[in-house]
Parts: C-alpha cells; structure tokens; sequence
C-alpha cells in the first residue's frame, strides 16, 4: 500500500480524533505552544519596536539582531534549555519566544522609521505631542509591515514548535518522533501534514488580518519582506 | 537534572567535528548553489513577462511558510535518509528567497543605464549578461546571504530524523543531558555562518568593482540591506 493511501487511512482511523494521543488534543497543546510564545514575544518586541523605531535609539542592534536569529540552530537552543531546565513548558518556550523577537522587533522597528517626513511634519504641525505622533501616525502607517512581522515570527513559531516534542512536549511533533521511534511512517505523514496545515493556516490568517485591520489609504503598498 | 561541561570532550573529538562540519558545509552549500542556478532563469523570465510574477511570488511565500521538519518526513519515502532529504527542502527555500531578490535586483537598473547600454549597440543577452546581471548582483548576494545563513541552521533539524550534521551534536548532548556537544555544536554552526556570510561579502566585493572606485557618485544600486530584512525558519 502506497504512502498516501496509508496516511489517508490514518486521518480516517477514528481513534486519531479522540483521547490525549487524538488530533484535536495535539492540534489544541500545538496552538497553545505557539499562541503562547507569539504572545510574550509581541509583549517584549513590539514595545521596543516602536520605541526604537519613534526614537532612533539602538537601532543598529535591532537590525542586527534579525541576521544573528537567523545564524542560532533552534535545535541546538532546545537542546541546551531542555538540559539546563530540564524537559517542562519553560525550555520549550524559551527558544521559540527568542527566534521569534527579531522579526517582530526589525519589522515593527522599518515600519515605524520608514514613515513619511512630511506626514511626521504635518502631525507636528497640527500640534501632536510626541506620544500622540506614535500612536495615531506613525503606528497606522506601520501597521502593515508590524502585522508582517508578526506573521513571519507567527509561521516561525508553528513551524518550530514541532521540534518541541523531540525532548518530550506535546503538540504535532509527537506523531513525528513517535512515529520514528516506532517505524510507523503514516504516523510521522500524518503529523507532517498537519503542520503543514497548522503553519499555511497561521499564513492565511494573519493575510486576512492586515486585509481588516489594515487603513485602506495604505493598502497601495507593497509589503517589504 | 544532571548535566556537566567536560573540555577534554572537544580535542577528544577532533575528528568527528571535522567530519560533522563537512557534512553540514555540504548540506548547507549544495541548496545554495542549486536555488541560485533555478532562481536565475526564473527571475529573469518574471522580469520580461509581468504577469508571471505576481503568482510566482504567491507559490515562493507559501513554500517558505512549510515546516523544515515535515517537508524532511514527506520525502524520506522518497529521497530515504540521504542528504537529497534535507537538500531538496532547503533547495526549496533558498528559491523562494532569491527569485524576489534576482527581480528586485534586475528591475533595479536605473532607465538611463539601460539606455546608454542599449544606445552603445548592446543587443538583449548581451545588455543582461554584462549590464543587468552585474548590477543586480549586489541584491541578489544580499539574498544569497539570507539563504545560506538561514541554509547553515536548518541542517541540523535533519539530525532529528537521523541525517548527519552538526545537528548529531544536539542529539547527542539531549539524549545523554551532557551540555559540552551543545555548546560546541552551536558555537560551530555559529561560526560556519559568519565564515559562510564572510565569503559572500568578500564576494560581492570581487564582482562589483565599481562600487569601490570612488568616482561614481551616484548610487547604481538598490539599498541591499533593504531587500530581506525577515526570514522564517
């Protein structure tokens, strides 16, 4: 029997839709991990986004800071925080929150400095303190790259969290490496396909996202990537 | 938990972190190279037919988006556990990043060079072999930077479903709770992407000596720093 056919197989098992081991439940800790780590990530990076972005100050080391993610091997840093705090939720977000950073944080910090002169002018001139200028200028204007960002970091985080279960956490990379361990190959298709799913899913949402929340004005630009 | 730092675990092991690190150089460098030579004609041809593009760039950001990790599973039925396993993904990848980059650089010839090129007798292959492709080149390195930095990390995600690299060190160190080849497998990966990013810097530099003479004094090229800021893994 053909690899398809045994993975089409599983996915109609219905065993594979109940009980801590069911799809519903991995899919449920998978999003839980993500949503989480995405979470803290946009509560440390985005604040800091804007403030370098509005202030200019450390902007060389946010720049950077998207070209050194890219160099450290998330196995490598699951690895280590899974050994030196041992298997629990804390190793496991610790290096998704850190990979996820720069790319909120460049993101929101282009936006905000890629903003108009003359439109940081004109809100000037029309008597806008500095807070005012950020939240009601240059916040809008930036909002299409900042969604950017956190979609990047978002299908970054999904993507990764699959490696989680490698040291023992749940979500989708548990039929992975248990269907490895276990030579059951459908088992590791099964969970592949998902994420893939989960991670076009997390793309697709967040598309839909800037299309809403996004001012029409600004719907003319091109995203920069 | 019970985790240590030997030293004497690094001279120990000179020999599999050499053969490690050439297996890693391998798997990263090979998608490289093959993501450049497809990327090349397929930004050109965008670049000539508009209406190709807009759903060229659609399919290259919904490949990036796809998990390392699942597309390494699929192909294992396919590829087994060789090296093709991890090259074709990271292949995958390396395309999606350049075709922006090699269309950002050729559009990014300025209209009076094209003229002048075109007023001296420069015919199409001629005007794109020795006056777009060289112009572009600053972007697409820029690209090229991005991939095989991004390349180099990846590798190891293949070490978790056995395919041999640096990554074996993370394995290694998480099954026994020993930190040394951790360490060592993250300071060596860090180092292979300077070193690797080094090279295309220096690259970039032999292939556009105008850029350095000193007399230009107008730009000719698209600001590379802006062309890729953010990468998903």
């Amino acid at each position: 029997m053909d690899i398809v056919t045994r993975a089409i197989n599983w996915f109609g098992d219905p065993a594979q839709w109940s009980g801590v081991d069911g799809i519903p439940n991995r899919v449920q800790e998978h999003l839980f991990y993500s949503g989480l780590s995405l979470l803290i990530a946009a509560l440390i990076a985005l604040p800091l986004g804007l403030f370098v972005g509005h202030t200019g100050r450390g902007a060389f080391l946010a720049v950077n800071s998207a070209g050194a993610a890219r160099a450290l091997p998330t196995v490598g840093l699951v690895g280590l925080t899974v050994v030196v705090f041992g298997i629990g939720l804390t190793p496991t977000l610790l290096p998704l929150v850190a990979l996820a950073i720069p790319a909120i944080l460049v993101n929101t910090y282009a936006g905000v400095q890629q903003v108009d002169k003359q439109l940081r002018d004109a809100a000037h001139g029309m008597g806008m303190k500095g807070r005012q200028v950020l939240f009601q200028v240059e916040l809008p204007v930036a909002l299409p790259l900042i969604i950017l960002g956190l979609r990047t970091a978002a299908v970054q985080i999904v993507s990764t969290a699959t490696i989680a279960a490698y040291v023992g956490l749940g979500g989708l990379g548990r039929y992975i490496f248990d269907g490895l361990a276990r030579r059951e190959y459908e088992v590791m298709v099964g969970g592949a396909v998902l994420s893939v799913l989960l991670a076009l899913g997390t793309e697709a949402l967040f598309v839909g996202v800037q299309r809403l929340i996004v001012s029409p004005g600004l719907r003319q630009r091109a995203p920069v990537r | 938990m019970t985790w240590d730092w030997r030293w004497s675990w690094i001279p120990d092991h000179y020999d599999l972190l050499g053969e490690l690190l050439l297996q890693h150089l391998y798997l990263a460098v090979v998608p490289v190279v093959l993501g450049l030579l497809i990327a090349l004609p397929l930004g050109i041809v965008c670049v000539r037919v508009r209406r190709l593009y807009a759903p060229v760039l659609a399919l290259t950001s919904v490949f990036y988006a796809l998990p390392s990790l699942a597309l390494f599973v699929v192909l294992i039925d396919y590829t087994g556990f060789t090296g093709w396993t991890v090259i074709i993904p990271l292949t995958i990848y390396t395309l999606s990043v350049l075709v922006r980059n090699v269309v950002d650089g050729l559009r990014s010839v300025p209209e009076h060079v094209s003229q002048a090129a075109t007023a001296m007798g420069f015919g199409g292959v001629r005007r794109l072999l020795q006056v777009d492709l060289p112009i572009a080149v600053p972007v697409v390195i820029a690209g090229l930077r991005v991939a095989t930095v991004s390349n180099i990390s990846l590798v190891s995600v293949g070490s978790l479903i056995g395919i041999s690299g640096l990554g074996q060190l993370f394995v290694d160190g998480i099954q026994r709770s020993f930190i040394t080849p951790i360490i060592v497998g993250i300071v060596l990966t860090v180092a292979l992407a300077v070193l690797a990013d080094a090279v295309l810097v220096g690259l970039q530099w032999l292939l556009t000596p105008w850029t350095r003479a000193g007399r230009s004094t107008e730009p000719v090229t698209a600001d590379p720093a802006g062309a890729a800021t953010a990468g998903v893994a």
